[in-house]
């Protein structure tokens, strides 16, 4: 099966995947490759910047989104295991570059923007595969994260391709709407709200009786996974991009 | 002008000036003048909903509300009215002005005293009285809603409000799909200045523990007669 | 000079003393009893909400015409005012202007004064509570009694409201009880001897104590949900019938209205009729709706006063991106599918209008210049579910973004700050892969320490808060870009 052949994706790593998780990005190449994609990663690629725009330092969020526009400007596809970032990078880089007055910037980031595409949309809108090939027995829940749904606006694309992957068994999440409590800064502003909410989304995750929690963001799989290991729960998370990896050739 | 008087009113036309002064400031920053052109409204107004069978739907959205409906023809409605009183032990029963004069034959023979608001009652006195019986402006089916527009039949305000009972005689005709139409239908009385009054259902409350109480001020019971033909 | 004279009326509470948010928020997560109230209240409210929305085929082009209209107005607010104060007068009415609280509760206790009148009643209204109408009236000895239920519960109960819709939510059915018992015979007819908890009895009791008062009021006053620009027509939206009362039973009726609530047609009352029951209480239509255009012959208030305010509003409008804020229609969808808000409440957002709705629009009617206002638009973790529930499409996470940026910009304007500081190392990090790289230099090195375990609570300053009740997986000793050098050299640019 080879509906990636002829694309080259670049990918966007993510500053927390890189620097925390590489085995997001480097399943995220799995699976991208396994479908045919060449796969490139410009180096100087850092960051969305969200932590900077979200704060509200959108002065110190700009270099992000030069960096961002050199990285991937001449790419046909950049694909991001995170639904978070590219989020903030369509929804947010052009108006970030307006802000400081910058046309030029924005329009080029508004321009590359348009060729990013968070993982589930890229395998599904652009490869129009849902079955990647995975394997993957075990019993997983799914948590659709807050900016995923409603910033990146990815659908139920994740669910679909999670149902594709052989040998799962896909637990219904209750609750699966409410947000986690990571909200970046957040977490380390608002430190007993945040917890408060991590602790209920554990809840709900443990009542499920699930082996796995999966999700696109790594940062809300960190909050809720954080919480789940505090409080000896053995559930485990781990993200999208590595249960697609996982072969039966291969598994996870 | 005494000066004390002329203080008021300057400061009432400061005020004026200075909020407006303020808000053309805040909006200094929108070039068109023309407010539709400015800000298209993509909305077409006045729709009907589209439902099958308006009159049932009617029916079953004001039943919804545990109010009952009565549907009857024309002659039928006298004797329908004195039965939804009568199930109401309703012993006093105040009579709008417009209302025929058929219908208050029935209930006067009936048992029931019969009062009128002319000259004016005083609140008091209409607290007193068990119930009160209308006609009604328009009815709107999807939310099932009656509105009053308080003209001929209908009574001032304060007669809907404080007797206990209310028993609302609505025509066919009077009814439409949904609140767009309803609107429509009433734009004219509205314009005409005329006070409207919205009831769908009885006056509730969800205050206590998000536990639904029916009947806090207002009517606890109403009942609606539906006529056709 | 005569003692300190005795109240007429309940000594409410004071959003004064409440700290900044993170602080406030604290209270509230403590209390069990309000923890449960208001998940219970939110949950099953949200669900009502769904049906109801889901009922309507063309929903989301309603909400989208709402936005519009809403927006049509604010861009030509000028206009809209006149052309409703125009109609109002030629309706009767007398029209006043208040450029702030001031302003307003000293015009309604004139006009109370003028009347004679030493009591009012009053429909709920966010608008005098955000003025303090109350107590600005209770310094003139004029009584103001509360007649929503919600409301008289706050007030007898010498509270604040937490929550828009249902302000009482945060009490329970013992607590009414006994602050019925403890308190109506001070103010009225007491509530009946051995009274039980039940909410049917405790709504009775209600109703016979302010029965006596609206029977006897000669002046009401009210907010106002919609005023139609084209006919001067005042719209009033609620469940238990107080509103009727007070709207036609006593002589003399004064509304204030923010200027923000105007519409420009009959017709545009559709939408907004169609949208607002469904999205706040969840149902079809609420109870009662009353529209009166000035004054009726014979029918209601002979005397009709609406005081236009702004306090505020016009600053909330000069803001291209916070003016969204003035669409708000007060439903409370926002606050019922609030994560945040159904785990703190209302009083820690410090002010009547808690929730999404007060973090946006808090700040911008009141200004950055206290620090509970600074701190509101951080009470969110950018979720946006409230986003997808507004009835007029309020964008409160974009907002709430850019208000961040205003306080940053605020607090950094005179001086540098050291979260400043932290985000401009960020921002130099962040601008290159080889930063970023020199960067990941301590995380690797930390990762070598801590090898593949993961971390508990540590005395890190800031990661701390993190730590505090979640573990952290310890960093790896290679990055991805790392591994990509080693594995896949030459395949970058």
């Amino acid at each position: 099966m080879s509906p990636g052949s002829g694309k080259t994706v670049a990918l966007f790593a993510t500053c927390i995947n890189d620097t925390m998780k590489p085995s997001i990005p480097i399943a995220t190449v799995t699976v991208l490759e396994r479908l045919g994609c060449r796969v490139v990663y410009p180096p100087r690629q850092t960051c969305c910047g969200q932590i900077m725009t979200n704060t509200g330092y959108w002065k110190e969020a700009l270099p992000t989104v030069r960096n961002y526009v050199s990285s991937f400007g001449d790419y046909d596809y950049v694909v991001g295991p995170s639904g978070s970032c590219v989020g903030s990078v369509r929804h947010q880089h052009e108006m970030l570059a307006r802000h400081a007055g910058d046309e030029p910037l924005a329009e080029d980031a508004k321009a590359v923007a348009s060729r990013s595409y968070e993982l589930s949309e890229f395998l599904i809108d652009v490869l129009g595969v849902t079955d990647v090939g995975a394997y993957f027995p075990h019993r997983v829940t799914y948590h659709p994260t807050c900016h995923s749904i409603r910033v990146a606006k990815v659908g139920d694309r994740p669910l679909r391709l999670l149902r594709a992957v052989g040998g799962i068994e896909l637990l219904d999440l209750p609750g699966a709407e409410q947000c986690c409590g990571f909200g970046g800064t957040f977490s380390i502003k608002n430190p007993d709200v945040s917890i408060a909410m991590a602790t209920d989304k554990a809840r709900n995750v443990t009542s499920t009786g699930a082996e796995y929690l999966v999700a696109g963001d790594q940062a809300c799989l960190m909050n809720i996974g954080g919480v789940l290991h505090r409080d000896h729960e053995p559930v485990r998370t781990i993200h999208l991009a590595e249960i697609l990896a996982s072969t039966e050739e291969n598994p996870r | 002008m005494n000066p004390v008087r002329s203080e008021v009113a300057e400061t009432r036309s400061t005020a004026r000036d200075e909020v407006l002064r303020r808000v053309r400031a805040a909006i200094a920053d929108v070039p068109e003048p023309d407010a539709a052109v400015d800000v298209p409204v993509t909305w077409v107004y006045g729709r009907p909903l589209g439902t099958a069978d308006v009159l049932a739907d009617f029916v079953e959205k004001v039943e919804d509300y545990k109010a009952g409906v009565t549907r009857c023809q024309p002659g039928e409605v006298p004797a329908a009215l004195v039965a939804a009183l009568a199930s109401f032990g309703v012993a006093s029963v105040v009579l709008p002005a417009g209302i025929p004069l058929e219908w208050a034959d029935a209930v006067e023979a009936a048992g029931l005293e019969i009062r009128r608001d002319d000259p004016p009652l005083t609140s008091q006195q209409l607290n007193g009285i068990d119930a009160v019986v209308t006609t009604a402006a328009v009815g709107m089916a999807d939310s099932g809603t009656i509105a009053l527009d308080h003209g001929a039949g209908q009574g001032r305000r304060a007669l809907t409000l404080l007797p206990d009972v209310h028993i609302c005689v609505i025509a066919a005709d009077q009814v439409v799909s949904d609140v767009p139409e309803g609107i429509a239908r009433l734009a004219p009385a509205l314009r005409a200045r005329r006070p409207v009054t919205w009831l769908s259902g009885g006056s509730a409350t969800s205050d206590i523990e998000l536990d639904r109480v029916e009947g806090v001020h207002g009517p606890r019971h109403l009942a609606v007669i539906l006529v056709e033909g | 000079m005569s003692a300190t004279m005795e109240r007429r009326t309940p000594e409410p509470g004071t959003w004064l003393g409440i700290p900044e948010f993170p602080k406030a928020a604290k209270v509230g997560l403590a209390n069990a009893q309000l923890r449960k109230n208001l998940a219970h209240a939110t949950t099953t409210i949200r669900a009502k909400r769904v049906v109801r929305a889901s009922e309507v085929p063309d929903w989301e082009e309603l909400r989208t015409a709402a936005a519009q209209i809403k927006d049509r107005v604010g861009r030509h607010l000028d206009t809209y005012l006149l052309q409703a104060e125009a109609a109002m007068t030629a309706a009767g009415i007398t029209v006043h202007w208040a450029r702030d609280a001031a302003d307003a509760n000293r015009i309604v206790a004139d006009i109370a004064k003028a009347k004679g009148v030493d009591e009012v009643v009053k429909i709920k209204s966010m608008v005098t509570q955000e003025i303090d109408l109350n107590e600005a009236l209770e310094a003139e000895g004029i009584a103001a009694w509360e007649t929503d239920l919600a409301e008289l519960i706050v007030q007898l109960g010498h509270d604040l409201p937490s929550h828009i819709l249902v302000p009482a939510i945060h009490r329970n059915r013992r607590e009414v009880r006994e602050i019925f018992v403890e308190e109506m015979g001070r103010y009225g007819t007491p509530a009946p001897e051995g009274i039980s908890d039940n909410p049917p009895e405790l709504a009775e009791a209600a109703r016979v104590h302010l029965r006596e008062k609206f029977l006897r009021a000669e002046m009401a006053v009210s907010g106002g949900n919609f005023i139609v620009a084209e006919t001067g027509t005042l719209v009033i939206v609620e469940s238990e019938g107080n509103g009727r009362m007070c709207l036609t039973l006593p002589k003399t009726l004064v509304s204030v209205v923010g200027i923000e609530k105007i519409v420009p047609t009959i017709e545009d009352l559709e939408v907004f009729l169609k949208l607002l029951p469904r999205s706040s209480t969840g149902e079809r239509m609420n109870p009662y709706t009353s529209l009166w255009t000035g004054v009726t012959d014979g029918d209601g208030p002979q005397d009709l006063h609406v005081v236009l305010l702004d306090n505020g509003r016009s600053r909330v409008l000069s803001d291209p991106t916070g003016r969204a804020a003035l669409r708000c229609i007060r439903c409370s969808a926002c606050l019922n599918i609030c994560p945040v808000y159904e785990r703190v409440g209302g009083h820690a957002y410090g002010s009547p209008y808690p929730g999404p709705i007060g973090a946006i629009l808090g700040p911008q009617l009141r200004g950055l210049e206290d620090a509970r206002d600074r701190a509101l638009p951080f009470a969110s973790t950018l979720c946006g579910a409230c986003n997808d529930v507004c009835p007029v499409k309020i964008p409160f996470t974009d907002i709430l973004v850019h208000l961040r940026n205003k306080v940053v910009e605020y607090k950094t304007a005179d001086h540098a700050t050291g979260e400043q500081a932290l985000m401009k190392t960020a921002a130099w990090v962040m601008s290159d892969g080889k930063h970023l790289a020199e960067a990941q230099l301590a995380t690797r090195a930390a990762g070598g320490v801590f090898g593949k375990r993961w971390l508990g609570k540590l005395p890190i300053p800031i990661a701390s808060r993190w730590l505090r009740a979640r573990d952290v997986e310890a960093p790896p000793t290679q990055t991805f870009r790392q591994w990509w050098k080693k594995n896949r050299e030459g395949e970058g640019r």
